[in-house]
C-alpha cells in the first residue's frame, strides 16, 4: 500500500472513531449523566468542574456535560438535514445543468454564480436576519447556501461523464435522459459528492454554531454549542469552563469530519490528496 | 491584457446585478409586514405609514426595485431607521476598522503560513512536517468564535498582556487579527505545502539541482515561484472567509467595523442598514475575486490569452 493510501486510511479511521464516539455519546447522552440539560441548581451557578458535574455548571446552574451532549444531538441533526437536502438538490440541479447544457445550464449556472458572490455564511446571516432566529430558519439558510457547492461539483463531473462512451452508447440505444442521468451519469459523481458531503457536515455544524453564537440560530433554552459559547462570553473571567467545553466539542467533531473527508479524498483521488 | 481586463469586468456586471437583486428582495422576505416587524407592536399606524412611505414600500414592486438600483448606482443606500444616519455614511465610518483588521489578519496569515508550508514541504515526512500539518488542521477545525474567547482567556484575562476588547492601539488589534487570521493561515499553509511539494517533483527542479543550485535555492527560486498560482487562488477565495470571519471576530472583540454594525443592525431590525452591510460585503468579495483573476493573468501570461 502506498504511503498516501496508508495516510488516507489512517485519517479515515481516526476521523471515523472521533465521529462515531461523538455520535454514540450524543445518542446515549441521557444515560451518561443523571442531569437534565434544562434542570437548574441555582446555588451552584457557574461552579467549576467537580466529580458529580465533570464539565461544571453554567450561569443558570445547568449541568454543562448534559447540555454538551444535548447540543451534540442538535449538531448532528442540523448536519444531517442540511447535508442530505443540499446534496440531493445540488446533485439533481448540477446533473441537469451539466447534462442538458444550453438555457437550463445558463440559468442554473447564473444562480450558482450569484449565490457564490456572497462569501461564506453571509447569505445565511442575511436570511436568518430577515426570517427571524430559529432552528428551522437556520436549516433553511444553510441549505440555501449549501446546495451550490454540490451543484457546481456535480455539473463539472457530469460535463466530463456525458462524453464517456458508455453514456453515448446508452443514448444511442434510446435510453431516456432521466434514465441516463440516474443510471449512468450521476453514479459517476457519487464518490466526489460523498467527500464533499463529509466536509459539508463539518461546515454545517460550524455554520449552525456560528449563527447560534451570533444569537441568530437556535434560541435558548435549547442547548446548542454555539448558544452555549455565546452565553460563556459574559463569564470569560469568572467561569472559563463555560467557553472551554462546548468549544472542545465543536473542534473535536469538526476535526473528526475533516479527517474523514480528507481520508476519503486521499483514497478516492490520490492526486488531489492532502491539498 | 486590456482585452482580458475588459472581459473580466464585463462578466462581473451581471453578478453585481444579481447580488443587488437578492439584497433588494431580502426586505420582501420578512414574514408579515416588514415595517411592523421593524417598529414593533407598539408603533402607531401613523408611524408605520410614515416609515412605509420612507422606504418606498407603498409603491409598486418594479418602482421600488428601480429606485433601489438607482440608489445603489449613486451610492445612496437609504437611511438607518434607528439613527436616521445615511446607510452609506454609517458604513463608511466603520469601513476603515474592518479594512485594518482584515489586512492585519491576512498579513499575519501570509507571514506565518507560507514559510510554514514551505518548511513542511521541504521536510516532507519528517517531524517538522507532521507538526506543521497538525497545526494547520487544528487551525481549520477550531472555529474563530471559540478561538477568540480562548485567546482572550489566556492573553487578556490570565496573563493580562493584551486588552480583551475595543480598538485604538496596536495592542487592541493583536487578538482579533490572530482570531481572524488563524483559519486563513491554516488553509494557506496546507496549500503552500501541497503546491511546493508537487513542484519539487518536477524535472526542472531536478535540473536546477543538477546545475549546482542549492536545495534552498531550488525551493525558493524555482518550486515556490511556480506554486504561487494555487496559493494566490486560495488567498483570493479565502477573502470571503475573512469577510465573514470579520463579522464574528468584530462581535467577539467589540471591534467597531462593518461586521459588528451588521449584527447590531440585525438586532435592531434596522433592515436598510442590514441590506447596506450585506451589499457592501458581497461587492467587496466580488471585487476581490476579480482582482484574484487579474493577478492570475499577471502571474501566468498563458491565462490572459485563453
Amino acid at each position: 500500500m502506498s504511503s498516501r493510501r496508508w495516510q488516507g486510511r489512517a485519517l479515515l479511521v481516526t476521523g471515523a472513531i472521533i465521529v462515531g464516539a461523538t455520535a454514540v455519546a450524543a445518542v446515549i447522552g441521557p444515560w451518561l449523566t443523571p442531569f437534565d440539560p434544562a434542570s437548574q441548581e441555582l446555588p451552584l451557578r457557574l461552579a467549576g468542574p467537580t466529580a458529580s458535574h465533570p464539565f461544571g455548571l453554567d450561569e443558570l446552574g445547568r449541568d454543562i456535560l448534559a447540555r454538551v451532549l444535548a447540543g451534540a444531538r442538535i449538531s448532528f441533526a442540523v448536519g444531517l438535514a442540511v447535508v442530505s437536502v443540499s446534496a440531493s438538490v445540488g446533485t439533481v440541479l448540477g446533473a441537469t445543468a451539466g447534462y442538458f447544457g444550453g438555457m437550463t445550464d445558463d440559468l442554473i449556472s447564473r444562480v450558482i454564480v450569484i449565490l457564490l458572490a456572497f462569501p461564506g455564511l453571509l447569505l445565511a446571516i442575511a436570511l436568518v436576519a430577515v426570517l427571524g432566529p430559529s432552528l428551522a430558519n437556520v436549516l433553511l439558510a444553510l441549505t440555501v447556501i449549501g446546495w451550490v457547492g454540490y451543484a457546481r461539483l456535480v455539473r463539472g463531473q457530469v460535463l466530463r461523464a456525458r462524453e464517456f462512451e458508455y453514456v453515448q452508447a446508452a443514448r444511442a440505444l434510446g435510453a431516456s435522459a432521466p434514465r441516463i442521468l440516474w443510471r449512468h451519469v450521476i453514479p459517476s459523481a457519487i464518490p466526489a459528492v460523498v467527500v464533499q458531503a463529509t466536509l459539508g457536515m463539518a461546515g454545517a455544524i460550524i455554520g449552525e454554531a456560528a449563527l447560534s453564537f451570533l444569537g441568530l440560530g437556535v434560541q435558548p433554552p435549547t442547548p446548542s454549542w454555539g448558544t452555549m459559547l455565546n452565553g460563556g462570553r459574559a463569564h470569560l473571567l469568572d467561569a472559563p469552563h463555560l467557553t472551554i467545553f462546548p468549544g472542545v466539542a465543536i473542534a473535536l467533531l469538526v476535526l473528526g469530519f475533516n479527517f474523514v473527508g480528507d481520508g476519503l479524498r486521499d483514497l478516492a483521488d490520490p492526486k488531489q490528496a492532502r491539498r | 491584457m486590456l482585452h482580458f481586463l475588459l472581459r473580466r469586468l464585463l462578466l462581473t456586471i451581471p453578478v453585481l446585478l444579481g447580488v443587488a437583486t437578492l439584497v433588494f428582495s431580502l426586505l420582501h422576505l420578512v414574514p408579515g409586514d416588514p415595517v411592523e416587524a421593524m417598529l414593533g407592536e407598539s408603533a402607531s399606524p401613523q408611524e408605520i405609514a410614515r416609515v412605509r412611505t420612507q422606504l418606498g414600500l407603498d409603491r409598486p414592486l418594479y418602482a421600488q426595485y428601480w429606485t433601489f438600483l438607482e440608489g445603489v448606482g449613486r451610492g445612496d443606500l437609504g437611511v438607518s431607521l434607528r439613527t436616521n444616519e445615511p446607510v452609506a455614511q454609517a458604513i463608511a465610518t466603520r469601513m476603515p476598522a474592518t479594512i485594518e483588521l482584515a489586512i492585519a489578519a491576512m498579513c499575519l496569515a501570509i507571514v506565518v503560513a507560507i514559510p510554514l508550508g514551505i518548511v513542511a514541504a521541504a521536510g516532507a515526512g519528517t517531524i517538522v512536517d507532521y507538526a506543521a500539518t497538525t497545526l494547520a488542521l487544528a487551525g481549520i477545525s477550531i472555529p474563530n468564535f471559540w478561538l477568540g474567547p480562548l485567546l482572550a482567556i489566556v492573553f487578556a484575562i490570565t496573563l493580562g498582556w493584551l486588552p480583551v476588547s475595543g480598538s485604538g492601539t496596536l495592542a487592541h488589534l493583536v487578538l482579533p487579527a490572530i482570531t481572524l487570521g488563524a483559519p486563513l493561515g491554516a488553509v494557506l499553509a496546507r496549500m503552500t505545502r501541497a503546491s511546493v511539494l508537487e513542484e519539487l517533483r518536477e524535472l526542472y527542479v531536478l535540473a536546477a539541482r543538477a546545475r549546482g543550485v542549492s536545495r534552498a535555492g531550488a525551493i525558493l527560486h524555482h518550486a515556490f515561484r511556480n506554486s504561487l498560482i494555487p496559493i494566490v487562488t486560495v488567498l483570493g477565495l479565502q477573502t470571503g472567509a475573512v469577510l465573514t470571519g470579520a463579522v464574528i471576530t468584530e462581535t467577539i472583540f467589540a471591534w467597531p467595523g462593518v461586521g459588528r454594525l451588521l449584527i447590531q443592525s440585525i438586532n435592531f431590525r434596522d433592515y436598510p442598514l442590514v441590506q447596506g452591510c450585506i451589499l457592501l460585503i458581497a461587492v467587496t468579495y466580488v471585487a476581490m475575486n476579480l482582482l484574484t483573476d487579474l493577478a492570475y493573468g499577471m502571474l501566468d501570461p498563458r491565462i490572459r490569452y485563453e
